[in-house]
């Protein structure tokens, strides 16, 4: 319980709309306690600005305990700050010294518009889950939950991969912009169950598909996904994906077609 | 008013069944020619949007978050109940049945719960062939544990994450739909209010969250699935998002609102830090299997650090006073325990406004008595979360904990079929009151919320609309719905410029939060009750008068949202505190001072056995009641004791 009181020098960057302008504003940050989360920290300032007739930093949040993948600014460079497995609603100001400078930024990506301020359009993200991250069963339809027992570690796999919060971070971190590992994860989530296995190779190619349409970079093998994903998903699903997509198109050379952006 | 339950009759398994071939359907050729809207898209709404559009009903599905995965069922870790007796350990659908009744303190609808009970099994069919990764034995079949106190075995679990999972279940289900175009999606957008036509629901207004839009959508029928009201105290466990307008602005429409004063209080939450804090954190139950909780017998020990008091000198008030279930009491207990010790200024922790709020959870004899790597195993990820909020290491010093607010039971009054005292409204999930009663049994929130979603919404929405058949065309420039859309702009535009701006929402919501915390918390009596009914409305006009929102209201304005949602709290947090006052006995999470035996509570069963369904009379302070009497066929009301 080492309570401390800090003072940062934030730079903050502002852009009222997608097609505007942005630039980075300088705003102190004081008497920050080392308690607060970094988002309380964003709060606070946000409630001085208000008091003083400003307009308040725009940043994405909900949960504020690191699962529903809302909130993402990059600070200092680095997607969700400095804390390792940790999005930016847990990380805590502890992790910073008094007089720190800390540039904060939005993801910054193509497939990423810019909405305002720190926040940013991540449909994009759903659009690729529509093209074919699903199971196609009808409810009610469902058949005995026991009659198809699944292999303890191929279901403890298919968790570590189905923990993917869907924030982005993934695409800020890499420097090709790619939606590699969360598109990975999925396909790894429902590839790896017997449910998934009547659809996987159909779709594991208009998931990929849909996400080159988002206008997302390829995988250059970076591993800066990995090391920003506040859940630790693997870069090994990755390579699975990639072994998915070419035994599906061994197996069809149906095409698929992407939706419009 | 008349409350109706349509409750079928007749022996309790039969009910669902003989509800169902005696409703009325939608042929399948005619389902696209009725429109549906869903508001939310947590489990209860992601999953009825994603079934009613599989059906072939053109539904529009509506949230607030950039996406319809987000919603807050996410963040539930623990797990769902279903009686599929996996164990072979005696559980049945009458069994879970009678467990939630009686974890209900006798506050719920017998037939609803049946039902719920019956629909638990469905549903883990229905998530499992989704894809959701339940936990699973080395033989491949699916794992149980057991949950908050019950006999048996059924809660099914994914990890720490089985809310997430669940909801990507449901949400991959939903994305489907969307792609099929079946339901069309529109997140970052809220509901500002309900068009009430010809006494039906036909429509909701909306705000576009990204550019201040103020739209009008129009359907044959309205279902809200918008979650609980716990952030009416301002810090609970619920996302800072999570909110009540949509049901209270049906509520302002006619939409009778039943039970608001059962709430939900969780004993192990992270305790708050500071005034700055913007929510409170869950830590799960488990940790009291294990941990041992204690506060210093002296005042004076408060500020020392836990290690230099002596265990002479500390007092372990679960186990003392109640030495049968010590730790593991039911959470209202557990909460309210927590709440005395520290009134008695044995607190420990950080001093937020002259009070320290915490109780200790010490794990050192069970880390001696296990091992470290065992009970790394088992709390490893709730030690290094507590670590990570507050900095402790709980291998070398003891946890700190405190209750939060964590669900609602309260909610939109509901019939049997989840239709509300408008007809054309339902309300599925958290939204509703109708199946937890006065108290919700853990893991039994995420079964609700699908249950609704998946199988009675499902049915009933095409019952209802088999009723009405066609619904003559309602326009846009309809003086209903004009009016509608007055009555959101000219609240927008009040919110925007009040008469001497001061401070932004927050400061008012931090206000009321503490006055309901305080008086219609986890311990309520008349005087404080009274008390806050003179505070709740002289804070309200201060907020009105007061409330400071920069920028403008078309605009992506995120304080103006905050704004617009505090205003409603302060009617619903008055609400909570009439129904308290009225409900002049003590049962499951509505604890009242004058009403207890021995330190237990006491229920009167024979002048409250009734759901408090409150009607809107254009002032917020004079609700009207109506009373809907509960009987017990099956289920005979008993006391509860844990001594």
């Amino acid at each position: 319980m080492s309570d401390r009181l800090i003072n940062l020098t934030l730079h903050v960057w502002r852009q009222t709309g997608p097609d505007e302008p942005g630039r980075f504003e300088t705003y102190q940050a004081k008497d920050i306690t080392t308690h607060m989360s970094f988002l309380e920290m964003l709060d606070v300032v946000n409630e001085g600005l208000i008091e003083r007739g400003e307009t308040p930093i725009v940043f994405d949040y909900d949960c504020r305990e690191g699962i529903c993948g809302s909130c993402g600014i990059v600070v200092n460079g680095e997607a969700h700050g400095p804390q390792r497995r940790t999005s930016t609603c847990q990380v805590h100001m502890r992790q910073f010294q008094d007089g720190d400078e800390l540039w904060l930024e939005p993801w910054r990506a193509s497939g990423f518009p810019i909405v305002k301020d720190l926040m940013v359009d991540r449909s994009a993200f759903d659009r690729i889950m529509q093209a074919g991250g699903y199971v196609s069963i009808r409810t009610g339809s469902a058949p005995e939950a026991n009659e198809l027992p699944v292999a303890k570690e191929l279901a403890d796999k298919a968790m570590d991969a189905a923990a993917c919060i869907g924030c982005g971070a993934c695409v800020a971190a890499c420097p090709n912009a790619s939606a590699s590992l969360f598109t990975a994860a999925k396909v790894a989530h429902l590839s790896l169950l017997p449910q998934g296995q009547p659809e996987r190779a159909d779709r594991v190619r208009k998931m990929v598909a849909q996400m080159d349409a988002e206008g997302f970079g390829g995988c250059t093998n970076h591993g800066e996904c990995e090391a920003a994903c506040p859940k630790g998903i693997s870069l090994d699903w990755i390579a699975r994906m990639n072994r998915e997509l070419v035994r599906a198109m061994v197996k069809s050379e149906k095409p698929v077609q992407a939706r419009d952006r | 008013m008349e409350l109706r339950s349509n409750e079928p009759t007749g022996p309790i398994d039969k009910r669902w069944s003989n509800h169902k071939e005696a409703g009325k359907l939608v042929a399948p050729a005619n389902r696209r020619k009725h429109s549906v809207i869903v508001v939310g898209s947590g489990l209860a709404g992601g999953a009825a949007s994603a079934s009613l559009g599989e059906m072939g009903y053109n539904v529009k599905c509506f949230c607030y978050q950039d996406s319809p995965r987000r919603a807050h069922s996410i963040a539930a870790q623990g797990g769902i109940n279903a009686a599929k007796n996996y164990q072979n350990d005696g559980d049945s659908v009458y069994r879970l049945f009678y467990d939630t009744v009686k974890g209900g303190d006798f506050r719920s609808r017998e037939s609803n719960v049946y039902r719920l009970a019956e629909l638990s099994v469905e549903i883990i069919d229905q998530a499992v062939s989704q894809g959701v990764p339940f936990a699973r034995e080395y033989g491949g079949l699916l794992a149980n544990r057991s949950f908050g106190g019950a006999q048996v075995s059924r809660t099914f679990y994914a990890r720490g994450q089985t809310g997430q999972q669940l909801l990507l279940g449901a949400y991959q289900a939903l994305s489907r739909q969307i792609e099929a175009g079946t339901v069309e999606m529109f997140p970052r957008t809220e509901m500002l209010d309900l068009i009430v036509h010809d006494r039906r629901a036909r429509g909701i207004v909306t705000r576009d969250l990204t550019t201040g839009e103020v739209s009008t959508h129009i359907a044959d029928m309205v279902v809200l699935c918008t979650g609980g009201y716990s952030n009416v105290f301002y810090l609970s466990t619920n996302a800072k998002g999570c909110n009540a307008t949509a049901v209270w602005r049906a509520h302002r429409r006619g939409a009778a609102f039943a039970n608001p004063c059962y709430t939900q209080i969780h004993p192990t939450c992270i305790p708050q830090a500071g005034p700055y804090q913007s929510k409170l954190t869950l830590m799960s139950e488990s940790l009291r299997n294990d941990g041992r909780v204690w506060v210093p017998r002296n005042k004076e020990d408060v500020t020392k650090p836990p290690e230099a008091i002596p265990e002479a000198d500390r007092f372990y008030y679960l186990e003392e006073r109640y030495p049968a279930f010590g730790n593991l009491v039911p959470r209202d207990v557990a909460s309210r325990n927590a709440l005395y010790v520290t009134n008695d200024g044995l607190g420990v922790g950080p001093e937020v406004d002259g009070e320290r709020r915490g109780v200790y959870l010490d794990f050192k004899d069970a880390i001696e008595r296990l091992g470290e790597q065992t009970s790394r195993e088992r709390y490893g990820n709730l030690f290094e979360m507590f670590q990570r909020i507050t900095g402790d290491n709980p291998y070398e010093t003891p946890m700190r904990i405190y209750p939060a607010t964590h669900y609602t039971m309260g909610g939109l009054w509901v019939d049997y079929n989840l239709q509300t005292t408008i007809p054309g409204l339902f309300a599925g999930g958290e939204a509703n009151f109708s199946d937890h009663g006065a108290n919700r049994l853990g893991a039994s929130a995420l079964m609700q919320g699908l249950a609704d979603g998946y199988f009675v919404l499902p049915f009933t929405v095409g019952n209802y609309l088999g009723d009405v058949r066609n619904l003559p065309p309602l326009a846009d420039d309809h003086p209903d719905v004009q009016a509608a859309v007055s009555a959101v702009e000219a609240r927008i535009d009040k919110l925007m410029n009040a008469p001497y701006p001061k401070h932004p929402p927050e400061h008012y919501h931090r206000k009321l939060g503490r006055i309901i915390w305080t008086k219609c918390g986890m311990s309520r009596s008349k005087e404080g009750l009274e008390e806050a009914l003179r505070e709740i409305p002289e804070l309200r006009d201060e907020f009105w008068r007061e409330v400071k929102v920069t920028g403008s209201g078309a605009e992506l304005n995120q304080t103006l949202e905050r704004a617009g949602r505090v205003a409603d709290f302060f009617e619903l947090g008055e609400l909570m505190c009439i129904d308290a006052l009225d409900r002049k006995e003590s049962c499951g999470g509505h604890f009242r001072e004058e009403y207890q035996e021995n330190g237990e509570a006491l229920r009167d069963d024979e002048n409250y056995s009734y759901v408090a369904a409150w009607d809107w009379t254009g002032n917020a302070s004079e609700p009207q009641l109506h009373k809907e009497p509960l009987t017990f066929e099956y289920v005979k009301p008993t006391k509860r004791s844990y001594k």
